[in-house]
């Protein structure tokens, strides 16, 4: 599995990967986790709001922090 | 699993989408009750002497500090549920194939509603301009999202009445329509740094799982508990300094420097707060002791609309997707507009 965090450095795009950092410890998860912070890069998955979450290519969520309870959802659910 | 990391998360808990309904009458009670109560707290139980400075400064913090709370988290409530019909994707949507007067007009009144923070400001304008948007409908957002936001209407509305709050929002409204119109008039699309043009973006499906109602009220929740976290000290703080001013500094102090008379007040308060930076909640309070020391009304405006609308982080952010001509065309022309408002609030008060 692959999570991308899209954001070009500010303090929420930082939080957002210390979440999922912490949802996928807490589900004993192997995954890549890519923060990206080339704008040309973000700008390829079309969102315009960071930071984003991108699971496995697919933008899960734009413009705010998915509380934990969400994020795991997003991973599990997939 | 360590024990320390399971509390912080899941920060954002859940309320009962009811408790806010609840609550607002209440503070709609204290709010109405508030002027006695504070009189009969200082006069009453105190038994401060009416006369004196210090039994005004304490008077006016007791009274404006839970007014102006109250107003403030019960308006970001409200506006945090309406901005949840919006988003930067959906106002983008909205926007494409708009001809240039009527895009300004739709931009500067969707740059009010939609939720924007200035470091998301690149990917908007990129996503803007790589889906064919006007280069001058786009500014039009720009100057909008900012300029008009709910906590300085609201400090608006709270220190100085619904006249002013109004005057505030549609003068602001109208300069973000027409700076923006004149910046597409220029034709200042070669300002643009090359590469956003070659941005191929991608088209992003929002995963549009169901909003419900309590969502909304999730929404409006967290809004009040990220902004009155954020902005709560700046509000104390410069009430405190008007309470002092309020109390200490004599009437009309300030109207020989910034006062109707003195026209080039109003273009001095210009360049002084462009290059400032604070949000609305730091600048307020302190233009309300200005403007009761004498400072006139289109001066004071034409302040707190340069300082909270054009912000020099803003530029220095935008500066990676355009050339420094056109962030000076942007800064002046939306700067002129400014200072035009200002000239003609003096003249008409």
């Amino acid at each position: 599995m692959k999570i991308e965090i899209l954001g070009m450095g500010c303090a929420t795009c930082n939080k957002l990967e210390d979440t999922v950092r912490l949802a996928i410890s807490e589900m004993g998860i192997d995954a890549q986790i890519d923060h990206v912070k080339d704008i040309k890069q973000i700008m390829t998955y079309g969102v315009m709001t960071t930071p984003a979450l991108v699971i496995d290519g697919v933008v899960k969520a734009a413009g705010k922090i998915p509380t934990l309870t969400d994020i795991k959802q997003m991973i599990g659910g997939k | 699993m360590t024990e320390c990391c399971t509390k912080d998360n899941d920060n954002k808990k859940k309320i009962n989408y009811y408790i806010p309904f609840l609550l607002i009458p209440f503070a709609v009670l204290i709010y109405i009750f508030l002027e006695q109560g504070v009189d009969f707290l200082v006069y009453g139980i105190f038994k401060l002497d009416r006369s004196t400075h210090l039994t005004e400064a304490i008077r006016f913090f007791l009274y404006d500090t839970p007014k102006v709370f109250i107003l403030l988290t019960v308006i970001v409530f409200v506006v945090g549920i309406i901005r949840s019909y919006f988003s930067p994707e959906k106002t983008r949507k909205a926007l494409e194939g708009k001809p240039l007067f009527a895009g300004n007009v739709m931009a500067a009144s969707l740059g009010i509603l939609t939720p924007f923070c200035t470091c998301s400001a690149i990917p908007l304008f990129i996503g803007f301009v790589e889906s064919g948007i006007p280069l001058g409908v786009t500014f039009s957002f720009l100057v909008a999202a900012p300029m008009i936001n709910e906590v300085a209407l609201v400090l608006l509305f709270g220190l100085f009445g619904w006249k002013t709050a109004l005057l505030y929002a549609s003068t602001g409204w109208l300069i973000a329509v027409v700076s923006g119109w004149v910046i597409g008039k220029l034709k200042v699309e070669r300002f643009v740094e090359e590469w956003v043009y070659e941005i191929k973006a991608g088209d992003f499906q929002v995963e549009d799982s169901k909003v419900t109602f309590n969502d909304r009220i999730q929404a409006g929740h967290t809004a009040v508990v990220d902004i009155v976290s954020k902005v709560w000290i700046y509000i104390v703080a410069g009430i405190a300094v008007g309470a002092a001013v309020h109390g200490y500094v004599p009437e009309n102090f300030m109207a020989s420097i910034m006062g109707k008379e003195v026209w080039w007040s109003v273009p001095l308060a210009v360049l002084i707060g462009v290059p400032l930076y604070s949000n609305a909640a730091g600048i307020i309070p302190i233009l309300q002791a200005l403007l009761e020391k004498g400072a006139a009304l289109g001066t004071a405006l034409a302040f707190m609309m340069s300082v909270i609308g054009l912000s020099l982080p803003e530029m220095i952010i935008l500066k990676k997707v355009i050339k420094l001509p056109l962030i000076i065309i942007f800064v002046s022309v939306v700067a002129t507009g400014i200072m035009i408002v200002g000239f003609l609030f003096n003249l008409i008060y």
